[in-house]
C-alpha cells in the first residue's frame, strides 16, 4: 500500500480527467467548441513523452558510469513507452488539426502533416524509432547496452532543436506559435480559461503516472526475462 | 594532442592519397547522380533545385564519411588504442571529414550549376552555406559512422542512425540557402538561422567527444 499509493492516484486522476474532461464546462471559442477537450488528451501525451524520455536518458546516462545492464533494461522501457506515448500525441493532434485547422475546401492530411510541429515530432519519432533499430542490429548484450546507451544521449541531445527550438523559429496555426505572443513551443499557459485548468493540470500528472506504471510493468517482466544475464 | 592529432589526420590523408579508389568511387558517384537527374529533369526551379542539391549532398556525406570507421580494422583499432586517446582520434576523423566532405561539395556544386543550370542569385553566399551545411552533415555522420561501426550490418545503419538525426539540420540549412534564391528574410533572420546552425555543430562536437570514449572500448 505504502508504495502503491501512486498508481491509485494514478487511476482516480484520470477517472476525473475523463469523467470531468467530457462533462465539466468548457470555454467555446470559434471553430474549437467542444473540441477544446482534446487539450486534456493530447497536450498531456507529450508532457508524458517528454518525462519517459527523459528519464529514459537519466538511465543511460547511469548505464555508462557503471555498465549494470539493469540500467539499461530501464532505458530501453522508458524510450519504449515514451515512444508509445508520442505516437499517440501526434495522432491526436493530427485528428484534431484536421478538423480545426480548417483554411480552405480542399484541405487535405498531407497539408496539415507539413506544419512546422507536426514536422518536429515526426523527426523526433524517427529518431527514436532509429534507437530501436539500433538495438535490433546487436546479438552481444554488452556491446548492446553500451552503443544504444551512446546512442540514446546522443538522441536525446537532438530532440532539443527538433521540438524545442526550431518550431519556434517557424510560424505555425500551432498555438504558441511566433504570432502569438508565447515563449512556450506547445501552448500558451497565460492563454488557458480557469476552468480548462481545472482538469488540464490533474490530468498531465495522471498520464504521466499512468505511463510510469507502464514502463515500470514493462521492466519488471524484461527483468523476469534476463534473470541469468542479470547475477546481482 | 595537436601533434598527435596531426598524425592521425595526415595518416588519413595518406590512405586516402594512396587508395584512390574510394576517393574516385565517391566522385563517379557524385557525376553518374547529377548525369542521372540532368536526363530527368531539365531546369529545375529554385525550389527543387534547392532540395535536390541537398539530399544530392546528404548522400554523398554518408558515402563519403561511412568508410571512416570501417576501414580500419580491429587490429588496426587495437593500436591506435594503445598509442592515441579517444578524444583526438575523434577530432581527427572529424578534421579529416570536413575537409573531404568541403571538397566533394564544392565539386557537387560545380556539377550541379553546370549541369542543371544555375537559379541562384548570390553564388558566393550560396557557397559558403554549403560548405557550412557539408561539415555539418560530416560531423554527425562521423559519429554516426562510429555508433555504426560497432554493429555488424554497418552500411545501411548509417542511413537508419542518420537521416533522422540530420533532419533538423538540413531543414535549417535548406531554409537558410532560400536567401542565395533572392528570398527576402525578416531583419536578422538570416544571422539567427546562421548561429542555430553552428550552435547545433557545437552540439554535436561536444556530444562525440564526450560520448566516443564510451565506444572505443572493445
Amino acid at each position: 500500500m505504502q508504495k502503491n499509493w501512486w498508481k491509485i492516484l494514478s487511476f482516480l486522476l484520470l477517472v476525473y480527467t475523463i469523467v470531468g474532461g467530457f462533462l465539466l464546462d468548457v470555454p467555446r471559442l470559434f471553430i474549437l467548441n467542444e473540441t477544446i477537450r482534446n487539450l486534456y488528451f493530447h497536450v498531456c501525451m507529450w508532457f508524458g513523452m517528454m518525462i519517459l524520455f527523459s528519464t529514459s536518458f537519466v538511465y543511460s546516462i547511469k548505464y555508462l558510469r557503471g555498465f549494470n545492464l539493469r540500467n539499461d533494461i530501464y532505458a530501453h522501457q522508458y524510450a519504449a513507452v515514451g515512444s508509445f506515448f508520442g505516437i499517440l500525441g501526434y495522432a491526436t493532434g493530427t485528428i484534431w488539426a484536421n478538423y480545426t485547422w480548417v483554411t480552405d475546401q480542399s484541405q487535405s492530411l498531407g497539408n496539415i502533416l507539413r506544419e512546422p510541429k507536426l514536422i518536429g515530432a515526426a523527426i523526433a519519432l524517427l529518431i527514436y524509432g532509429a534507437y530501436f533499430v539500433l538495438r535490433g542490429s546487436f546479438t552481444d548484450m554488452d556491446k548492446k547496452a553500451r552503443v544504444s546507451a551512446v546512442y540514446n544521449i546522443f538522441a536525446f541531445a537532438m530532440l532539443f532543436p527538433s521540438i524545442w527550438i526550431i518550431p519556434r523559429l517557424v510560424g505555425s496555426l500551432h498555438p504558441g506559435s511566433p504570432g502569438s505572443e508565447s515563449g512556450n513551443p506547445a501552448l500558451n499557459f497565460k492563454d488557458i480559461d480557469s476552468r480548462l485548468r481545472m482538469v488540464f493540470y490533474p490530468a498531465i500528472i495522471g498520464w504521466t503516472l499512468l505511463g510510469v506504471w507502464i514502463t515500470t510493468l514493462r521492466i519488471r517482466l524484461q527483468l523476469i526475462k534476463d534473470k541469468t544475464l542479470l547475477h546481482d | 594532442m595537436y601533434k598527435r592529432i596531426i598524425a592521425l589526420l595526415k595518416k588519413d590523408i595518406l590512405l586516402e592519397l594512396r587508395q584512390k579508389h574510394t576517393f574516385y568511387g565517391i566522385l563517379l558517384y557524385i557525376a553518374a547522380t547529377i548525369f542521372v537527374l540532368y536526363l530527368s529533369i531539365d531546369k529545375p526551379d529554385a525550389n527543387i533545385w534547392n532540395g535536390l542539391f541537398w539530399v544530392i549532398l546528404l548522400f554523398v556525406c554518408v558515402n563519403a564519411v561511412a568508410k571512416s570507421f570501417l576501414q580500419e580494422n580491429k587490429g588496426r583499432m587495437l593500436y591506435f588504442y594503445s598509442i592515441t586517446s579517444p578524444v583526438e582520434f575523434i577530432i581527427s576523423k572529424m578534421i579529416y571529414n570536413i575537409l573531404l566532405m568541403t571538397m566533394m561539395s564544392l565539386l557537387t556544386l560545380m556539377l550541379f550549376s553546370a549541369f542543371l543550370t544555375n537559379p541562384l542569385n548570390n553564388f558566393l553566399l550560396f557557397t559558403g552555406i554549403v560548405l557550412l551545411g557539408g561539415s555539418s552533415i560530416s560531423i554527425v555522420f562521423t559519429l554516426m559512422s562510429a555508433i555504426a561501426a560497432k554493429a555488424q550490418q554497418n552500411a545501411a545503419l548509417i542511413a537508419i542512425l542518420g537521416f533522422p538525426v540530420i533532419l533538423p539540420q538540413l531543414l535549417l540549412l535548406i531554409r537558410l540557402s532560400k536567401t542565395a534564391f533572392a528570398e527576402i528574410f525578416k531583419q536578422g533572420a538570416v544571422m539567427q538561422l546562421m548561429a542555430l546552425i553552428i550552435g547545433l555543430d557545437i552540439l554535436v562536437i561536444a556530444m562525440s567527444v564526450i560520448l566516443f570514449p564510451y565506444l572505443w572500448k572493445e
